[in-house]
Order: C-alpha cells, then structure tokens, then sequence
C-alpha cells in the first residue's frame, strides 16, 4: 500500500468520524466551540500517534491473548502524558475538555488503529497512519465545531461574527439536543453528497459503455432523458436533479 | 433524612436530569450501534448496569486505599481504573459464564465490548468528585460513587430502549434515502434530549 494512500485516506474516504462512526462522544461532548474541537482534536492525535509508534515498536512480543490490555496500557500512558502538560500549561483547555480528556483513553479510533493497523505493521507506516487518522478525527469534529460555534453562538473561535452586539444564534447548538442534531444533518448532507457522486459515476461509465468518450452533459441527449425518466418513478419533491452536472431542471 | 434526599438526588441526576447519553454524551458508540433491536439493547443495558456497579465500587476502593495514601492520584489514575475496568469484564465474563450460562449467553458479544465504552470510565471519573468533597465519610463516599454507578447505568439502559423503540418504528417510515439509518437516529436523539433537557429545571 502507498504510504500517501496511507496518509490521506483518513481525510475523507475512511473519515472517522463521519464515514467509520468511531469516537462518537468527544466529537459531540466537546464541539461547542472551535476552541475546544481543536484542543481535543490535537490531543487525540498525539496519543494516536505515539500509541501507534509504540504498538508497532512492540508488536512482535506482546502476545496475541493479552494484546487488547497491553494497548490499553499503552495508551492510557500517553494520555495521562497530555493531561500533565494540559494541567501544567493549558489548564483553561483541561477545564473546558473535563472528564473527556482522561475519556481519550477509551475513544475507539486509538484501540481501532492499533488492533487494526499498528500491530500489524512496520514502525513509520503506523506511524503515518496514526497522524492521518488523527488530522481526519481533527478535521471531522473541527468541522462540527464551527457548524455547532456558528449557529449557536454567532461567533467563530470566541470571536463574534458581527459587531455591535448583534446575534443571530440559535443556542440550542451549543446545548445537548443541538449537538445530536447538528452531527445528525451533517451525516445526512455528506450521505448527500456520497450518492450524488456515485450517481454522476454511474452515469459516466453507462456513456463509456455506449461509445461516448464523456459523461452526458446536455439533456437533448437520449440516455439521460431515460435515466431521468426512471428516476423519477417513487420520488417526488423538488431539488435539482443531480443526474447531469450543471443541470438544474428540478427532479419532477 | 438529610442523607435520604442527597441520595434521592443522586438517583433522579443520574437517570434524568444529567443522563449520560443524552446530556453528557457517554457510551454513543453502543447507543447508535447496539439500538437497531429492542431485545439486544436490553442485553447490552444490563451488562452496563453490572459492570458499571462493579467498576464504581472497585475504583473507588482503590483510589481511597491506594492511590491516595500514595499520593498517585493524579498520575496513576487513568491507568489503574482503565486496567481494573479491564480485568472486570474479563473476570465478570469468566464468571457469568460459569454461575449463569443462560445470562452469560444473553449478553454474549456485548460483555468484551464494553471495556471501551466511555461510559463506564466516565462514571468512575466522575464519582472522583464525591471523594473530593470536604468531611465525607469513606463509608458514604463508597455508598454513594455505588448508588450513581448504579442509576447512571439504569439512565443509559432506559435511553437506549427508548431509542431502540423509536428505531424499530423508523425502519418502515418513509424517510429520504440521504437520511435513512444513522442521521435519522442522531435526529430521534435529538428530539429525545431537547425533552430530557426539560429534566434539567427541576434540579
């Protein structure tokens, strides 16, 4: 496996968060704010890729019956590491983070890359893996953070977006329920998303089938308009239809 | 008297009004992954009260007899209560296995999945702060780290079934096909913690 494909895949194509549904509560308990998203997001990443170095380094005489308390072992070492610094030089960050920075210990994205991953391979793919994963897990609750930051308190990073003390904030956002709902729409969105491009490659690949070198663009052609018709048969409601790129006739 | 309200208030924070999986957003892997059947939500509920119980009582005793003699308790705590709530699961599985097969089969696959459930670790984190209130007898700090561990486990298994019963309905509505499986369940738990919010003008 190419170590790029290594690095990057945690972006977007095996997202923790989002795609793999992994490390569910700090992605929800603390993305109030960007702030702490990013906070939180850092520290899991570190622990992630010093457990991964260490798992790797190890892996060939832990034995397999005991590996999952070796690993746990591993990382609740690591954690407790970014606790003391947290305590020693950003004690505001280790308030707002609360019972969720000791909680990193038991976030299933850490355990899942060892077993998954670190344990079966050599010392810098792991390694790699553990800062791909940990930028992902950054980015997807960074993500929810600003959503969460911007609806519920009209600010991004603590900073207001307006000035004169106008805000339109929904503060629910930043309570419980908000949290479930914002995560709850944005994995609707990116399962959106997911289908409208696998739509638009399924369509490609009919034209290739048929002899034309490109994916249909104008609606004057044939086999859209039948991929158009068939789609229409149990859906309706409004929306662009999606099926052509740049079309807009609504899907009805 | 006195003592019967602080526990009385103990049992209703834990179940309502700071429900773990609702207001404090404990164990969501299980409560998204463990809710599509009511019967399997039940099993993995009561294997969460068992161990939690388990864990408060026996984290707690370490803390007051070891780490705080010791003077390890802001080093050494994660690691041992991690390491304990371990070992429990194995030994509580080992022994169910052989006192009550019928349980043990039951909870089957939901027992070793429950090591890494937040939830468990998150009570135990929390009950630090009875042992940090000022003239608290280690009897009543034992007692009550036991009551929360308990009702905190009753409060996660009743918003698991709860979910459970709203995903079984969701299975035959119409739902848009984007928001069909998890994001539809993530929205029922938000409507279910906008109305467990309300818990939280009583306290």
């Amino acid at each position: 496996m190419a170590v790029g494909n290594v690095f990057t895949r945690g972006f977007f194509k095996e997202n923790p968060v989002f795609v793999l549904l992994l490390g569910l509560c700090p992605a929800l308990a603390v993305t109030t704010g960007l702030k702490n998203a990013l906070g939180m997001g850092l520290a899991a990443t570190f622990v992630l890729v010093c457990s991964n170095l260490i798992v790797s380094l190890s892996r060939k005489f832990i034995p397999k019956e005991v590996r999952i308390p070796c690993f746990i072992v591993i990382i609740a070492t690591f954690v407790t590491i970014v606790k003391m610094v947290m305590a020693a030089f950003l004690p505001e960050l280790k308030e707002a983070l609360g019972i969720f920075l000791p909680l990193i210990v038991v976030n299933c994205i850490i355990l899942g890359r060892a077993e998954a991953f670190a344990s079966k391979n050599k010392l810098l793919p792991s390694v790699i893996d553990g800062l791909g994963m940990g930028i992902g897990f950054t980015l997807a609750i960074c993500i929810i953070g600003i959503v969460r930051e911007i609806l519920g308190a009209w600010m991004i990073f603590g900073i207001p977006i307006t000035r004169g003390g106008m805000a339109y904030s929904m503060k629910v956002f930043i309570l419980a329920p908000g949290g479930f709902l914002a995560m709850g729409l944005l994995l609707a969105y990116f399962n959106y998303l997911g289908a409208q491009r696998a739509r638009r490659l399924a369509l490609a690949q009919k034209g290739i089938h048929e002899g034309k070198g490109a994916p249909a663009v104008d609606t004057s052609n044939p086999t859209v308009q039948t991929i158009n018709s068939q789609n229409m048969i149990g859906k309706t409601g409004a929306g662009p239809c999606n099926l052509c790129p740049g079309c807009d006739k609504p899907n009805f | 008297m006195e003592q019967a309200v602080i526990y009385l208030k103990i049992i209703f924070a834990a179940v309502f009004v700071q429900n773990f999986v609702l207001s404090k957003f404990l164990g969501l892997c299980p409560f998204i992954g463990v809710s599509k059947k009511r019967s399997s939500a039940i099993g993995m509920g009561l294997a969460v009260i068992f161990v939690m119980t388990l864990a408060s009582a026996a984290t707690m005793l370490i803390y007051q007899y070891l780490l705080k003699p010791f003077k390890m308790e802001f080093y050494l705590d994660i690691v041992s209560f991690i390491v304990v709530i371990a070992a429990l699961v194995q030994f509580v599985e080992l022994a169910m296995r052989k006192l009550a097969p019928a349980l043990y089969k039951a909870l089957g696959i939901y027992l070793p999945l429950i090591t890494t459930n937040c939830a468990v670790l998150g009570v135990t984190q929390l009950n630090l702060e009875f042992a940090k209130l000022n003239g608290i007898t280690l009897t009543d700090c034992l007692l009550r780290s036991i009551v929360n561990g308990v009702f905190a486990g009753v409060g996660f298994t009743l918003a698991l079934v709860l979910m459970a019963g709203i995903r079984e309905r969701l299975e035959s509505s119409p739902v848009p096909e984007c928001m069909q499986g998890v994001p539809i369940a993530f929205i029922a738990a938000a409507c279910m913690a906008l109305a467990f919010f309300g818990f939280a003008g009583i306290a």
